[in-house]
């Protein structure tokens, strides 16, 4: 195959990939752009293997069928709760492949038509070792957040003194590093930038906590993106270019959403250590004294069978719970019962964008049931209980009258204004960013203690036997 | 006889004139296979134009994320997860040439950490996707 045939095909490649993501945004459309990724995908990868220096079949169909394999077990099984982690997972193998790619590149740069090992055009070395950084920095960045989501290490953010001189000064060695590997070009140094950036990934992720994860997981995204777009510049690869830029300013924009939906810059996320040493503070400031109305399940059935319209607020602790199957159930009963129910959903609620949709959409809530923040949030007022299942900083209202809170600014559900408010919660220990919820002690509120999935259960007996 | 090793002869010369004749021809398309890579890598040429992709991709990606509704962002994150793994092009380069080498086992190697992501990312995605479903 000629090199114009093949970059007329890359060209077909990329615009499937953008058809993908334009079908998603609509559900209805999304489909048909998932396969739009697909039928650009096989044309890329039949190009390439028609590409002339490509030969050995059986060595690339057996990685790709040991790879397709392994890939398609994991998605088959993987339970939608653990989405973020598999995610995450997903894009360290990106980051790995990249760094592979790149050293592949500088030890056999004939294959790829730019240099002579040892004699390497200086801009090619350059897009190379930014490559093989970016890569190697979301391997590890990858790995650690996938640890922090399983639970194999502690969501608490991990701060140490002189971290953030430290991530400096590996930064800062890393440039070096790249501009000697441009003027001697040996190995030996581009093992190094390979090293260092792996280190470097690793301490940039630790000191970031765990509900801060859906930055962290949209910002590896766009790094892999960016890793992508490294190696495409090397390769004088236009598609990898162009798909390396939509998935890096679509992982951008993630992060850009999540930050907002928290009121924190994405410094102040990077630079970690947040709700660590707040808590301290908060639990000191003497709060726990005062009583709060707790509740059973039987009264929560009474109070939103006998409403007319009722607000779920779903947040991570459903997620942990696995309570979305139950919560449903619970809402079929109220809907037979004649109640408007309806789910608002917090851009920040779950362990990574729109993970609380995916969750209501396994349990077969239907998608035109469940509403952003911006579109719901003026309803509250309207709305005679709103039930909070596993959320708590997103509804305080704190984040709008306390401008010493940690969280002030950030924006909120509106529960408050709702007529009744019932919080599922398993204790009365505060959210995560250790501030208490002024809302816990108000008189239209009720608690209801205990795990989520059994409470709703519960509540599903109570409504059955009216 | 005398005949016989003559054309013997002449035979051998000719084959030898056409192995060079290859030779020359092959060098020749060498030449300007060479040519042909050294202006095209010179100077910024490709850089730029690799940029210029780049810049307008960037634009392109920034307008049609906007558009994404926010019910779908995890999807968004699996299947942008699924295409970058479009890396594999540069990994099947590095793992097709005849001989194995490192090089060869890096390109393998990361064939089938994309091969992973491809298959897991899009049917992931679709998994997802197919849940999604309207008011009955």
């Amino acid at each position: 195959m000629n090199a114009d045939l093949a970059a007329l095909l890359y060209l077909v490649a990329s615009v499937c990939f953008i058809l993908a993501l334009r079908g998603l945004s609509h559900p209805t459309t999304s489909r048909m752009g998932n396969i739009y990724g697909m039928v650009g995908m096989t044309i890329a990868i039949l190009t390439t293997l028609a590409l002339p220096g490509v030969v050995s079949y059986s060595l690339i169909v057996a990685g790709i069928l040991i790879g397709g394999a392994i890939g398609t077990v994991i998605a088959l099984k993987i339970q939608m709760t653990a989405l973020p982690q598999l995610v995450a997972a997903f894009h360290s193998l990106v980051g790995l492949a990249a760094v592979f790619v790149a050293a592949a590149a500088f030890f056999r740069p004939e294959a790829y038509g730019i240099g002579v090992p040892g004699d390497i055009k200086v801009a090619s070395l350059i897009e190379m070792s930014l490559g093989v950084a970016i890569g190697a920095i979301t391997f590890t960045g990858s790995l650690v957040a996938f640890a922090k989501l399983q639970a194999l290490l502690s969501g608490k953010p991990l701060v140490f003194p002189l971290q953030h001189p430290l991530n400096a000064g590996l930064g800062i060695l890393l440039v070096v590093l790249i501009v000697w590997l441009c003027i001697g070009q040996s190995p030996a140094v581009f093992w190094l930038i390979v090293i260092v950036a792996l280190v470097l990934g690793f301490l940039l992720i630790l000191p970031i906590g765990g509900a801060d994860m859906p930055v962290v997981v949209s910002m590896l995204n766009s790094y892999s993106g960016w890793a992508a777009c490294g190696i495409g510049f090397t390769l004088h690869n236009n598609l990898l270019i162009i798909t390396g830029a939509l998935v890096g300013s679509s992982g951008a924009i993630l992060s850009y959403i999540m930050c907002k939906g928290m009121n924190r810059s994405i410094f102040n996320v990077i630079l970690g250590g947040f709700g660590g040493e707040t808590a301290g503070a908060a639990a000191g400031a003497g709060d726990d004294d005062r009583q709060v109305k707790s509740g059973a399940a039987d009264d929560a059935a009474f109070l939103m069978g006998n409403a007319e319209k009722v607000i779920i607020i779903p947040g991570y602790g459903m997620a942990v719970a696995q309570a979305q199957h139950a919560l449903r159930e619970m809402a079929d009963l109220l809907k037979a019962k004649g109640v408007d129910v309806r789910y608002a959903i917090h851009p920040v609620a779950g362990r990574m964008p729109g993970h609380m949709n995916v969750l209501l959409a396994e349990a077969n809530v239907p998608y035109d049931e469940v509403f952003e923040m911006d579109e719901i949030n003026r309803d509250f007022a309207g709305t005679d209980v709103a039930f909070v299942i596993g959320a708590n900083d997103i509804t305080n209202p704190a984040a709008k009258t306390d401008p010493t809170s940690p969280i002030y600014g950030m924006p909120i559900l509106d529960v408050d204004k709702s007529g009744q408010v019932l919080f599922v919660k398993r204790s009365m220990a505060s959210g995560y960013a250790g501030v208490q919820n002024e809302l816990f002690f108000r008189d239209n509120t009720m608690m209801l203690f205990g795990d989520a999935k059994k409470m709703c259960e519960d509540i599903v007996k109570a409504l059955e036997q009216d | 006889m005398a005949n016989q090793t003559f054309s013997e002869h002449a035979a051998e010369v000719a084959n030898q004139a056409r192995d060079l004749a290859d030779e020359v021809a092959s060098l020749a398309v060498e030449a300007g296979r060479i040519t042909a890579e050294s202006t095209a890598g010179q100077g910024s040429g490709t850089l730029v134009v690799g940029l210029t992709v780049f810049v307008l991709a960037v634009f392109v990606g920034y307008h049609v994320v906007w558009r994404v509704t926010p019910a779908l962002h995890s999807p968004l994150m699996a299947v942008t997860n699924a295409i970058s793994s479009v890396i594999i092009v540069g990994a099947l380069i590095a793992a097709g040439p005849a001989e194995f080498g490192f090089s060869e086992v890096m390109g393998f190697l990361a064939v089938i950490l994309a091969s992973v992501n491809i298959f897991g990312g899009f049917i992931v995605t679709q998994r997802m996707l197919s849940m999604f479903k309207k008011k009955k």
